[in-house]
């Protein structure tokens, strides 16, 4: 009964964050508000009895997305959007509530738990099975980190160009004064010359 | 462990799925969007975690759950960098104003 009561009170707490993350006005609560989803979830899933799932959740889902979240909030900035909705919120909600009034029918009550004779060790699961998957999974991340670094390629650029254009705006600047400067000496030279006879 | 536990973890799962659906459908903002498939992927770890102990198979939904987690940061990181680039490129966020784009 206790460890029901824990498993209700961290799902309804990870539903509120999940609300919040939704609701929020302003980006970068968004982004913490998913971070304490992420938490409580992984704390969830320690409960369950996935540990390892539950560590990496908490390191990638709590720490590095929510890094990445405020990186791009603060690069892309935080604007506030008004405006029409494209869908009304009332049918947008009307719309997901009975689909998932729906899928909760069709899946609750369970049936009994199914039970296997099978104990497999998570390392044996992991590599032995499912050995194709990690090759997989390396080439997603390699995807993944060609792509952070496109975000600092384009964040740099406009920075560079933008400095290449006032240095060559200043250069302008001092050879205009440079022949102004040349054009008044000559003029004053011409001036206090004699005229020859 | 009990049916009613799994039924309340189930439940959850769902709920976190529609609350996901609803903010993509009623976000204007492209990281608000990112920030909605994060929750989705999270509710299907869930699922995923108590179907494995519904089965009694945790280890297997575990080695598929660590799948779907760097699935999900590569998601995150490439919707990240796209909405990056619209910003940069097109100068708002807004969904509404992309889907004015025409050629």
């Amino acid at each position: 009964m206790q460890i029901i009561s824990i498993h209700t009170t961290l799902v309804s707490a990870a539903l509120l964050c999940a609300l919040q993350a939704i609701h929020s006005k302003r980006l970068l609560i968004s982004a913490l508000w998913l971070a304490a989803l992420s938490a409580l979830l992984s704390i969830l899933f320690y409960i369950l009895g996935a540990e390892q799932v539950a560590v990496i959740e908490l390191s990638v889902g709590a720490g590095l997305v929510t890094v990445l979240f405020v990186f791009a909030i603060n690069v892309a900035g935080d604007q506030e959007l008004k405006g029409r909705d494209i869908i009304p919120i009332p049918f947008a909600a009307g719309l997901v509530l009975i689909g998932i009034l729906l899928l909760i029918r069709f899946i609750v009550p369970l049936e009994p738990p199914l039970r296997t004779s099978r104990s497999v060790s998570f390392v044996e699961t992991l590599w032995g099975l499912r050995g194709l998957d990690m090759l997989v999974q390396i080439v997603l991340i390699f995807s993944g980190v060609l792509g952070l670094l496109r975000i600092l390629a384009e964040a740099k650029a406009p920075l560079e160009g933008a400095v290449t254009e006032e240095v060559a705006a200043l250069r302008e600047r001092d050879l205009q004064a440079l022949a102004q400067q040349s054009t008044a000496a000559t003029e004053r030279i011409s001036q206090a010359t004699p005229e020859p006879f | 462990m009990e049916l009613s536990s799994l039924n309340i973890l189930f439940i959850g799962a769902a709920a976190l799925l529609g609350i996901g659906m609803y903010g993509m459908l009623v976000s204007h903002n492209l990281i608000k969007i990112v920030v909605a498939i994060q929750i989705l992927v999270k509710s299907a770890l869930l699922a995923m975690i108590s179907a494995g102990l519904a089965r009694d198979e945790i280890q297997l939904s575990q080695s598929l759950a660590l799948t779907v987690i760097v699935a999900d940061t590569i998601v995150a990181v490439i919707g990240i960098a796209l909405a990056v680039q619209v910003r940069r490129r097109i100068g708002t966020l807004d969904v509404r104003e992309l889907s004015k784009l025409k050629g």
